[in-house]
């Protein structure tokens, strides 16, 4: 790659990580199928472990020509706009799953849900209890969240930063127990009725979502131990934080319609 | 000659391996090149299916499809039990490739990602590596795909026949696993199309060349930015509503399922509201490069440019609103038929302004019929024609008679395959010096145009009349009455595929046979966009010091 470069964009040398991911997400998703028709699980932990070390490298790498400079002003803008775009993918998702439940909250089917919503042999739950407290941790999370961002960027202050952003970890954490503890609690299924499905689906892949940000922020805590980040340049916390914040967002829409309205 | 042409090329002769350059690639051009060619692959699976298809429609009765075993030459009838589910299943394998694994791939993968880092005058893309990962889950897609069809399904037989669009409750009750495999390799597809377009998004807005103020960016780069919207904000509500049916038949949530509370017509708005921004999505980048096909070929600049960039956008906004007109007999109310009715009229407007705009380029040039621009001419007449009879299924009343017959197949072939495929091939003839260095000889490309242009009206264009007459979609037979044009419909589709055959022939004929002569630009100079000023093929690295205005801006009164 002798080349002359006279432009500040990042212009990357050829890698393997793409293949082996989507060799892996391949494998990973045919073992899927195998494991839900009961054939064999191996294959699909196989895929998922390919998957995971992809993602691993990849990232690996990302940071590291972070740390030798490539990420001049212009790339940071482009992997901004990248990751903004990312966020409003993952919001298209959501409307898939919230309009599953309006259609049906609305317009309830005269089969099982008899005209009424929430259908009448569903017992739901008190929303004012465990799901409000839920809500709490979670803004005081993205609250602890955005205070480690104003420690980095207006006082530079690294002790503040990386306990705002542990504190956010661990108050992911609490949420996602609180949750699992309310599923184990529920009085409707999974399958077999749509209230279940809407519910479970809907907060299902928001609590995915939650334990994906717990990840991504407690990698940024490492980060901020490693040195990383500076008030100037810090991609990968921003990132995260905002990450943070949407899924904040979704728990509020999930709150307010399916746990206060739909009930 | 652009200063950044000369330093990328002057001695650096490309020194990576096969593996490096094709399997591990960061390299805007060579993903091109790679998406292109397994585009091509699949399509040419895709269109093999087809054939069949129309060899089996040719008579009356069923000849080929037989319980018994799939026969290659006709048998009589009398040993012949009809295998509805094969024919199921290839009609499902072509939609479902032809959607996701062919056209997308080929226009917004191939041509966007060759062509629209150069005509913006940008090194490479904004997230290289992503760029990649983007092609290779097309590649673990179109695997899924694949090995769906070849795995157990409905009916004791292999693949699952249940149309591309995966209607429940069919979708959710067809046996076996094939379903699943298909539904998953949606699910990679569409993540290989979202991480494209993010990927094309911000190259377009973070890396156009000094001075390219966003309505100086040539038109394809805007219909594929305008695709990138699409793609972003269309393909996950699929993955929602596919994940729905994921779990309806797998794990026994009630979705689509009534007798606990379900509703099956949710899918298919769900669907749709992916599946109407889909169809604009496969034909905007056609747009794009027949914009430049006939500018080009008529000595003309491109008629009403901004008219142009904004049609592209309100067909890009007003696809997200016109879904339900794929589903007005399924019992909505007369309220929501007028709207859908309306609004999808509406999109008549900025596509008219596109059309009269080609138009009028052409209008006081000089036409030079050279390939390119014959396949742009076909596109322009078989792209209207199907526009026209997509504002005659767009009336609700009318559809109650049209819906679900041939006469909706040879309306979204018309548009699609025609005018997607039409804009697929100009793009081909057009561009193929600029990547390959070779001239395709013009005989060849008249050749392959006169016989597909002749082949694929043959074979669509009856098929409105067997609409008419109430011949409906997706039967591996029908009724003597309807045998006439379905006969004709057949040897038009032989004649396409032959066209198709002697294409990949020449095209492989020129790679391997034709020595390396074509110029910067081999047109003329009404080619004037930033992918011109380079050498054919374009050296490994571009713009390696960004383009100065003056080798772009011809129009500074924008």
């Amino acid at each position: 790659m002798a080349h002359e470069k006279n432009h500040d964009y990042h212009i990357l040398p050829p890698s393997l990580h793409p293949l082996v991911a989507a060799v892996g997400a391949f494998v990973m998703l045919f073992g899927a199928v195998l494991w839900m028709k009961g054939i064999t699980l191996y294959m699909f932990f196989i895929g998922l472990a390919i998957v995971l070390y992809a993602m691993v490298a990849w990232w690996s790498d990302v940071i590291q020509e972070s740390n030798v400079g490539d990420h001049t002003p212009v790339v940071r803008i482009g992997l901004r706009y990248g990751f903004i775009m990312f966020i409003m993918s993952e919001v298209m998702f959501f409307a898939a799953w919230f309009w599953s439940f309006f259609k049906h909250a609305m317009y309830p089917m005269q089969t099982f849900s008899e005209g009424q919503w929430p259908p009448p042999s569903i017992e739901t739950f008190d929303p004012w209890h465990l799901p409000l407290i839920n809500t709490l941790i979670l803004l005081c999370s993205g609250a602890a969240a955005t205070w480690a961002h104003h420690a980095l960027v207006h006082e530079n202050n690294r002790k503040d930063l990386a306990n705002g952003i542990i504190i956010a970890v661990l108050l992911g954490l609490l949420f996602t127990t609180f949750q699992a503890y309310e599923y184990s609690e529920a009085a409707f299924g999974f399958s077999g009725n749509i209230y279940g499905a809407n519910f479970f689906m809907a907060t299902g892949f928001h609590g995915a979502h939650v334990i994906i940000g717990t990840i991504f922020l407690f990698v940024c805590y490492l980060r901020v131990r490693a040195g990383h980040f500076t008030p100037e340049k810090h991609i990968g916390f921003e990132a995260a934080a905002w990450y943070w914040h949407f899924v904040d967002v979704v728990w509020l829409f999930l709150f307010a319609s399916i746990y206060i309205w739909g009930s | 000659m652009a200063d950044a042409a000369v330093h990328g090329h002057e001695g650096h002769q490309d020194e990576r391996g096969f593996f490096t350059r094709w399997f591990m690639s960061t390299n805007h051009k060579d993903i091109g090149i790679l998406y292109l060619f397994t585009a091509g692959l699949l399509g040419f699976i895709s269109v093999a299916f087809t054939v069949y298809m129309r060899m089996e429609l040719m008579q009356p009765g069923v000849q080929f499809m037989c319980l018994e075993g799939a026969r290659l030459f006709p048998t009589d009838t009398a040993n012949c039990t009809p295998n509805g589910h094969l024919w199921n299943v290839l009609i499902t394998a072509h939609g479902i490739l032809m959607m996701f694994f062919v056209v997308i791939p080929a226009l917004f993968g191939g041509f966007g990602n060759y062509l629209m880092p150069l005509q913006i005058g940008a090194p490479d893309m904004a997230f290289p590596r992503l760029n990649n990962l983007s092609y290779w889950l097309f590649v673990a897609g179109s695997a899924l795909a694949i090995s769906s069809v070849f795995s157990p399904g409905g009916n004791g037989q292999l693949g699952s026949g249940i149309g591309w669009v995966l209607y429940p409750p069919l979708s959710t009750t067809e046996g076996g696993f094939s379903t699943d495999l298909a539904i998953f390799a949606v699910h990679v597809s569409g993540a290989s199309s979202i991480l494209g377009a993010i990927n094309m998004i911000t190259t377009f807005l973070n890396m156009r060349a000094p001075g390219m103020t966003l309505f100086k960016v040539p038109l394809f780069s805007w219909s594929i930015f305008v695709t990138a919207w699409l793609i972003l904000l269309a393909l996950p509500v699929l993955a929602g509503a596919i994940t729905m049916l994921l779990t309806d038949r797998n794990f026994g949530t009630t979705f689509f399922d009534p007798s606990g509370g379900g509703d099956p017509v949710l899918y298919q708005h769900i669907l749709w509201f992916f599946g109407h921004p889909e169809v604009y999505i496969v034909i905007l980048p056609g747009f794009g490069i027949i914009s430049h096909v006939i500018a080009t070929f008529s000595r003309k600049p491109i008629f009403g440019y901004l008219p142009m960039v904004w049609a592209l956008i309100a067909i890009g906004v007003l696809g997200f609103v016109v879904w339900a007109h794929h589903m007005y007999t399924v019992g909505m109310s007369l309220t929501q038929q007028s709207y859908f009715m309306l609004a999808t009229m509406v999109i008549a407007v900025p596509t008219g302004i596109k059309i009269f705009s080609w138009i009028a380029t052409m209008w006081g040039g000089s036409v030079e019929l050279k390939t390119p621009m014959l396949w742009a001419f076909g596109f322009l007449i078989l792209f209207t024609t199907g526009g026209v009879t997509g504002i005659v299924l767009s009336q609700a009343a009318i559809d109650r008679a049209y819906h679900d017959t041939y006469y909706v197949v040879a309306h979204f072939h018309y548009v699609m395959s025609l005018g997607a495929v039409f804009a697929i091939f100009a793009g081909i003839y057009f561009y193929f010096p600029k990547m390959t260095g070779k001239m395709i000889p013009e005989w060849i490309g008249k050749t392959h145009f006169w016989a597909m242009f002749i082949g694929s009206n043959l074979t669509f264009f009856p098929q409105h009349f067997l609409g008419r007459q109430g011949m409906p979609r997706r039967y591996i037979d029908y009724p003597e009455a309807f045998a006439l044009w379905n006969y004709v419909s057949s040897l038009g589709a032989f004649l396409s595929f032959s066209s198709f055959l002697f294409f990949i022939v020449s095209i492989f004929w020129v790679l391997l046979r034709v020595p390396r002569t074509a110029p910067a630009n081999p047109w003329n100079e009404w080619a004037d966009t930033l992918e011109w000023t380079l050498p054919s093929p374009p050296p490994e690295h571009t713009f390696e010091t960004l383009p100065k205005q003056e080798e772009w801006d011809r129009q500074p009164s924008h």
